[in-house]
């Protein structure tokens, strides 16, 4: 008998695709003013960064808090060569004329100015350093809280450094006043646009990417060496190099979602991507369901919003709102609010089968949803 | 005699992180938590002073009483931390990370309610303001020895304890084999949360310590929080002479990197030699010697 390639759970997938895509091409451009599609691109960017902490964190066990490192790289690879093409050739970016310290452009700045060289860079850069880092700490099995301490530490002295080099990375006000992309004008408002649906159709690319590795055998070893380690190893597999694919698949997406936030939001500092942004990532894919493929997504940019929505008028309320949130979801509902809806959809089933079948003795209870341990 | 200074400088770097990393390796040690508040115990150690200063004028006398009660302030802080949430997470360290943030997050707030946003300043004692001069022109701050010499005296009363007292024979038996020690009839809830105690009041101390060296503020727990965390990744938990060593290694290696280049360079330096190190010891320096495999 050939199996059916359109399964229910396949097809369920699918339409969920097609929703979301409806969704983000269709109504938000035409229901959201010029402005809130703005920060709509914003939280997508955000969301992205989800995605690949979803992987690493809620499917392979790496707390990873400095995700903002790989942010930080992607988007000053762009930012450096939307700054040189708005220069011109031959030119200094405008800050490095205004803080007068140079007189010729540095050399690691030059490759920049080709978009042949920047846009592989702005994946490729997170993606190497996570590899470097990666390859030397999960090989020598430092785990657990030490590699998020170590990754945090990255962060740390990642926004320190660019602070101290004011002269070639713009220090404390980052890169900003981006005239062009590519080509074309960032203050029109109609290429604004364009980056929003190019930033849509990445998020929804890295989602495909994403679901494919979960469902792949490599998806399945992720989530037995998140569960017990030790057991893989004795399995004959090697652990650090199933961690290390999805610590750099998780940086380049990092990286891509911070060249993408570069001409939708018009700068990049060290302010983004040191420790408090970076853990800041966390906890939208916390809130969401750190193990579900679209939890991240949506609590990233649920948080973001929130974020935006209550950080201007009322900032204590939301620095106490978000110390809760991490408090409360992380200590009591460890699955997100994705698990809620799995505990929901469990109850309803039983009871609608309890009221069928009456005498039929309950059915053993579940084990914990696999994706909640941690 | 540059060199000597900068050396110094390394010294009392080493002596800050010392202080704020011993009361971390307990607590790490002990449960294998990380405790992100740890840095906020130390702000409110800070604020102790400010709050004693607005009744005690004398500058000396304040910062003698502060030390007690500063340790017994974050002490209970830290026993309130543990009982509500702590112990609920035990068999989740990495989730009591991003707890232990949250309320970093709250308590960073709560100050800035109470205390205002911007920076306060403390009064320091004469005795403390001045300098030593010992040769030539070898200059050292008296608050920087005080603070030396206040780790100093930390560490070895908090090693007699553990090495001598009965408090410290439990606590050493539930960090080597929590399962064997609750066996052998050793309260561990009990004992975790007393190293807790110590380990968060240790933090006051390092704030009362820290509003020697200049004005206190909301946020003064982060920007030193990760510094100490890597001391004890780094020394290894369990034991306390790891973190001695690796704090006033850290401290004097950062200084002189920064003499060298900058601040900034200094910090990315540090970090590749952390990298490097792990490669060479990825337990850290001292480990104990367990059968178990994780």
């Amino acid at each position: 008998m050939i199996r059916s390639t359109f399964s229910s759970a396949s097809l369920r997938v699918s339409a969920g695709f097609a929703a979301g895509a409806v969704l983000l091409f269709a109504v938000a451009p035409a229901a959201l003013s010029d402005f809130r599609l703005g920060l709509l691109a914003k939280y997508l960017c955000i969301a992205m960064v989800a995605v690949g902490i979803g992987l690493a964190w809620g499917r392979g066990g790496l707390l990873t808090l400095g995700q903002g490192v790989f942010f930080g790289l992607g988007g000053y690879a762009m930012a450096m060569h939307l700054k040189l093409t708005d220069a011109g050739p031959g030119q200094l970016p405008d800050f490095m004329q205004l803080y007068g310290q140079l007189d010729e452009l540095p050399a690691w700045w030059r490759p920049f100015a080709s978009p042949y060289f920047a846009l592989p860079a702005i994946v490729l850069l997170p993606m190497i350093v996570a590899f470097g880092l990666g390859s030397l700490v999960f090989r020598r099995r430092v785990r657990g809280a030490y590699f998020a301490i170590l990754s945090q530490a990255l962060a740390a002295a990642m926004a320190i450094f660019l602070i101290g080099q004011q002269g070639t990375t713009g220090g404390t006000n980052g890169l900003t006043d981006f005239e062009g992309f590519f080509g074309y004008d960032l203050d029109d408002p109609i290429n604004q646009r364009m980056v929003y649906f190019i930033i849509a159709g990445t998020l929804l690319a890295l989602l495909l990417l994403t679901r494919q590795l979960i469902r792949s055998r490599y998806g399945e070893l992720l989530v037995a060496v998140r569960d017990s380690e030790e057991r893989v190893r004795f399995l004959g597999y090697n652990p650090a190099n199933v961690k290390l694919v999805a610590y750099v698949v998780a940086a380049g997406m990092a990286g891509l979602a911070g060249a993408l936030f570069v001409p939708a939001v018009g700068i990049i500092n060290p302010a983004l991507i040191g420790i408090v942004p970076s853990i800041e990532f966390v906890i939208g894919v916390a809130v969401g369901g750190r193990a579900t493929l679209l939890g991240p997504v949506l609590g990233a940019v649920a948080v973001a919003w929130a974020k935006t929505a209550l950080s201007e008028q009322f900032p204590a309320a939301w620095t106490y709102l978000q110390g809760l949130l991490f408090i409360v979801v992380v200590a009591f509902l460890p699955g997100g609010l994705a698990s809620l809806i799995t505990l929901a959809r469990r109850r309803f089933r039983r009871t609608s089968e309890e009221s069928t079948a009456v005498g039929k003795p309950p059915s053993p209870a579940p084990a914990a949803a696999e994706e909640v341990a941690a | 005699m540059v060199i000597l200074s900068q050396l110094f400088t390394g010294v009392s770097i080493g002596a800050v992180l010392l202080l704020i990393a011993l009361g971390l390796s307990l607590t790490f040690g002990q449960m294998n938590v990380i405790n992100m508040a740890h840095g906020e115990f130390i702000m409110a150690g800070a604020y102790t002073v400010y709050v004693l200063q607005q009744s005690i004028t004398d500058a000396g006398l304040s910062l003698l009483v502060a030390l007690p009660v500063a340790f017994g302030v974050t002490g209970v802080l830290g026993v309130i931390l543990e009982f509500l949430l702590i112990r609920r997470l035990y068999t989740r360290p990495l989730d009591t990370l991003l707890v232990t943030w949250g309320v970093s997050l709250v308590l960073q707030q709560a100050a800035r309610d109470v205390f205002g946003a911007p920076n306060v300043q403390t009064r320091a004692p004469d005795l403390l303001t001045g300098n030593v001069h010992i040769v030539g022109d070898l200059v050292l701050a008296t608050n920087r020895l005080f603070i030396l010499g206040l780790a100093l005296a930390a560490v070895v009363v908090l090693s007699g304890v553990l090495r001598f007292s009965s408090l410290g024979r439990r606590i050493r038996a539930v960090v080597q084999n929590r399962d064997l020690a609750a066996v052998s009839g050793i309260p561990t809830g009990r004992v975790d949360r007393l190293t807790f105690f110590i380990g968060s009041g240790v933090a006051g101390v390092a704030g009362v310590a820290l509003t020697l060296l200049g004005p206190i503020g909301p946020t003064m727990g982060t920007n030193i929080i990760i510094d100490a965390f890597l001391v004890v990744v780094v020394g290894g938990i369990g034991h306390l002479k790891g973190s001695v060593i690796v704090a006033f290694v850290l401290g004097v290696l950062q200084s002189m990197i920064e003499y060298s280049t900058t601040v900034s360079v200094a910090k990315v330096g540090v970090f590749i030699a952390i990298v490097a190190f792990l490669q060479w010891r990825p337990q850290g320096l001292f480990t104990l010697r367990t059968r178990s495999l994780a």
